[in-house]
């Protein structure tokens, strides 16, 4: 199927202002945005840049806006999307290079809830133990592979640069409800300060754009009522 | 589903002016912030409290009664009763601190300059303050005794 492809483009070193540049190319309709993109950079123009890496959904290197949409490029089918694709690099990022993005803002966020485990007691002899009920609590959010698309279309991280954002909740509570950490006030003190868990507006897009299906807003919500239980 | 805007922020291509607080969050945990807490928690059980109160007025004063029928002397009945006042007193209460609590998120969502968001908050609590206090005024000290004003 012939499609075309409109996708912002932005060089720094000529550009002032991202401008839209539209591309007629042939597609499979099993063929994936990636593969449409790759089309564009081997055969058409070769300065178009993008992020991608394992091109199979898990690393997350590929999260771009689709006709409006955050989604992975080597998640969404040519046939499913249409005719007519849209594709900016994410809303709330600054822009390096056409559709890629300067994720280390987002990535300094993610630092800061320590998404690490907590612990204060000697390591056992074995694992440290933990129940198939006590694993199914925070089971969602250890599908995080930190691609950015929640953040990315999440409208209070758009007009607040300082907004923790999406991401970053969803990895403090995958260590927050986990039986074996022991660094929950910690990470609670952080996403408790003024930018933190409660600039969070519940606008359901990070639950939208997730590509590893993560219920975000659910996560978020559960961190305040245990903030609000708790105190 | 969430429908994104098509706005793209004007900040999105500058280069970043200082670095954020999330680099400053050190091991020391802050004391957690329990106003912003408490302010969804508020919005939250106004909103329901809101839902019960404002579809009861709009039952009481809009279908029930229409604006035709409501004079000095509705009015005089109707606070004559200690339960319709409180019931007013509520509504005002938890419409206006609603609303100003939805104002406050805004402004935090889209004012970042510090002196800006003081100013906004200032001039929102002024006036939000004003417009509860006169309120309150009128229904606490509103005497139904008095005679119904004469025709005209």
């Amino acid at each position: 199927m012939q499609v075309t492809l409109k996708i912002l483009r932005f060089d720094p070193e000529k550009d002032k202002k991202a401008h839209f540049k539209s591309y007629e190319i042939e597609a499979d309709p099993l063929d994936r945005i990636l593969d449409a993109l790759n089309t564009v950079k081997w055969y058409k123009d070769g300065t178009l840049t993008f992020r991608r890496s394992c091109a199979h959904g898990v690393c997350g290197s590929d999260a771009m806006r689709i006709n409006g949409r955050n989604r992975l490029a080597c998640k969404e089918l040519v046939g499913d999307i249409g005719k007519k694709i849209t594709i900016e690099p994410m809303l709330g990022f600054r822009i390096l290079k056409d559709l890629v993005v300067d994720m280390e803002p987002f990535f300094e966020k993610y630092r800061s809830i320590k998404p690490y485990l907590i612990n204060y007691e000697d390591p056992p002899a074995t694992e440290r133990f933990q129940s198939a009920e006590d694993r199914e609590i925070f089971d969602e959010t250890t599908k995080c592979i930190l691609c950015g698309a929640c953040s990315g279309s999440c409208p209070p991280f758009w007009s607040n640069s300082e907004f923790i954002g999406p991401a970053a909740i969803v990895n403090a509570h995958r260590f927050i409800f986990d039986s074996r950490d022991q660094g929950s006030d910690e990470r609670i003190a952080v996403l408790s300060q003024s930018e933190g868990v409660f600039r969070c507006r519940t606008v359901y897009n990070c639950t939208d754009a997730c590509p590893r299906e993560i219920p975000v807003t659910k996560a978020i919500e559960q961190i305040k009522r245990v903030m609000l239980y708790n105190r | 589903m969430a429908i994104q805007t098509p706005e793209r922020p004007k900040t999105a291509l500058k280069e970043p002016t200082k670095r954020s607080r999330w680099t400053r969050t050190g091991a020391r945990p802050r004391p957690t912030n329990a106003f912003e807490l408490y302010s969804w928690y508020f919005f939250r059980v106004s909103g329901i409290l809101l839902l019960v109160f404002a579809l009861t007025h709009l039952v009481v004063m809009h279908l029930i009664n229409n604006v035709e029928v409501i004079n000095y002397d509705f009015v005089r009945q109707r606070w004559a009763s200690p339960l319709w006042r409180t019931f007013d007193l509520l509504l005002l209460f938890l419409a206006l601190t609603h609303g100003m609590n939805g104002v406050r998120t805004l402004i935090y969502d889209y004012v970042q300059s510090k002196g800006w968001r003081v100013f906004n908050i200032s001039v929102l609590y002024i006036v939000g303050i004003f417009f509860l206090l006169i309120g309150a005024q009128v229904i606490i000290t509103f005497n139904p005794n008095l005679p119904s004003l004469p025709a005209k």
